[in-house]
């Protein structure tokens, strides 16, 4: 585990975001560490993807701050804010009308990268996320559901971006494809070192890919704990999710952690 | 048989006029088209616009179109010459299609891409330009199609205030009551309809996206 005096890449402060009379996440207050996967756990309308947003301003908060390295994100012009943090969610998003190489060199091309720049990228970044090639002239229909998900992230490490945020990204892949997501995701991320920041509702995956558990509930964070502490915890909620995903968690939290 | 000499015998007629109907309907579906898509693309970022605009263009349809004509007589720069009134009043005919289609075609774009296409930080001009324009072109261009068909032939009521167009066979034929004439000019904007009808269809086709 990191020390924790280490200026955090991302750092929320008191922050809360309210619409009309609701409020969706309440004095929330967190830091996240370099090189970390922090999963934001928690059921469907707990906040975690509005933390999300949060950091890439898709949102922005009523009150209070968030600061990405050490910077409130306000302050940043938002176009070199998004451009400077990788994005990937559920649905993949990737754009129909283009090819897999053009999804993943569109913000290297945005960006002016020469052209022969772009391509090396993008061959590096299908061989990142194990896909071959040739796929590179292929169109998102023509690819399965989990191809496209291994663009999506190719996608987000396009211009290597610092930090990644990941919106419950394997929730809608089956769960073998899913596991040998998260298994190539987790050994892609011993070698990158990315800040991550993931949402999900799946404690074992949780477990899996984080190295800390931040739990959710009603727009309030429970408590963050690292997968082991998680397990023993004695908070309600933490106990409640415990429960709900039964046995064999113990041998989740201990594998393929550096 | 009658009809097909009659018009070989006034080919030099026939064509002209035909070349009169494509000059109002070829421009007035210009503007149409220059005036309704950025008008689209207005209503689709700004809803608050969205109902008085389409509710705009929906009266205008309304208004029976010699109606139209009659009405922007009177107007002074306009009444000079009746091909301008006509070609206002054909653009006015066609801006709903094309405004609707626009709306409803980037409005269809998937919100997951537009979405994932914010976090990666474009800007709102380049999401337009490069994602959703492109998305949405074939539901625009076949607003541009319907409108095209409606023009081809609304514009022959345009001869009623002397605009030309294939028109004037018509309404010669009615007063002769002679249906060679009218047929004269029917059955040649009847194809000039279909072949715009088929070419803009090609064209939407070559554009459309995967």
């Amino acid at each position: 585990m990191q020390s924790t005096r280490a200026a955090p890449v991302i750092e929320f402060r008191d922050v809360s975001y309210q619409v009309a009379e609701t409020h969706v996440l309440l004095n929330l207050t967190l830091q996240v560490q370099s090189g970390e996967i922090l999963a934001l756990l928690g059921r469907s309308g707990s906040g975690k993807t509005t933390t999300l947003k949060l950091v890439n301003r898709l949102v922005s908060p009523t009150s209070g701050e968030v600061l990405v390295n050490g910077v409130p994100n306000l302050n940043t012009d938002i176009t070199r804010l998004r451009r400077s943090v990788g994005y990937v969610i559920q649905e993949v998003g990737l754009f129909p009308h283009f090819t897999v190489a053009r999804n993943i060199g569109l913000v290297p091309n945005i960006e002016g990268w020469p052209e022969p720049r772009i391509r090396a990228r993008v061959e590096e970044l299908l061989q990142m996320v194990g896909l071959a090639p040739e796929l590179a002239s292929r169109y998102p229909h023509q690819l399965s559901g989990g191809q496209r998900q291994r663009v999506g992230v190719a996608r987000a490490l396009a211009a290597d971006p610092q930090i990644l945020l990941m919106d419950e990204p394997f929730g809608a892949l089956d769960p073998l494809t899913r596991d040998e997501l998260q298994r190539e995701f987790l050994s892609l991320q011993r070698k990158l070192r990315k800040t991550v920041v993931f949402v999900t509702h799946d404690l074992r995956e949780a477990m899996r890919l984080g190295s800390r558990i931040a739990l959710m509930e009603a727009g309030k964070l429970v408590t963050i704990l690292s997968p082991d502490e998680f397990l023993r915890s004695s908070d309600p909620w933490a106990a409640a999710y415990v429960k709900a995903f039964g046995d064999r968690l113990e041998s989740i939290a201990t594998e393929g952690k550096s | 048989m009658n009809f097909f000499r009659f018009i070989l015998q006034n080919r030099s007629q026939v064509l002209e006029l035909t070349a009169e109907h494509l000059w109002l309907v070829g421009l007035s579906t210009l503007f149409a088209t220059l005036i309704g898509i950025p008008l689209g693309i207005v209503i689709v970022h700004w809803p608050r616009l969205n109902k008085p605009v389409l509710a705009g263009a929906n009266i205008i349809q309304t208004v029976p179109s010699l109606a139209l004509f009659g009405f922007l007589l009177p107007v002074p720069w306009l009444g000079d010459r009746a091909d301008r009134l006509a070609i206002l009043a054909l653009t006015l005919y066609a801006l709903l299609p094309i405004i609707r289609n626009t709306y409803t075609g980037i409005r269809g774009v998937d919100p997951a891409v537009l979405e994932a296409g914010r976090g990666m930080g474009l800007t709102e001009s380049q999401l337009l330009l490069r994602v959703e324009l492109p998305l949405a072109v074939s539901v625009i261009l076949s607003g541009v199609r319907t409108a095209v068909v409606i023009s081809v032939g609304l514009a022959t009521i345009a001869a009623a205030i002397g605009a030309g167009g294939l028109g004037e066979f018509i309404f010669r034929g009615l007063a002769m009551v002679d249906n060679r004439v009218i047929l004269a000019g029917a059955v040649p904007a009847a194809l000039l309809a279909l072949l715009a009808d088929v070419g803009v269809g090609w064209l939407e086709r070559r554009l459309q996206p995967r």
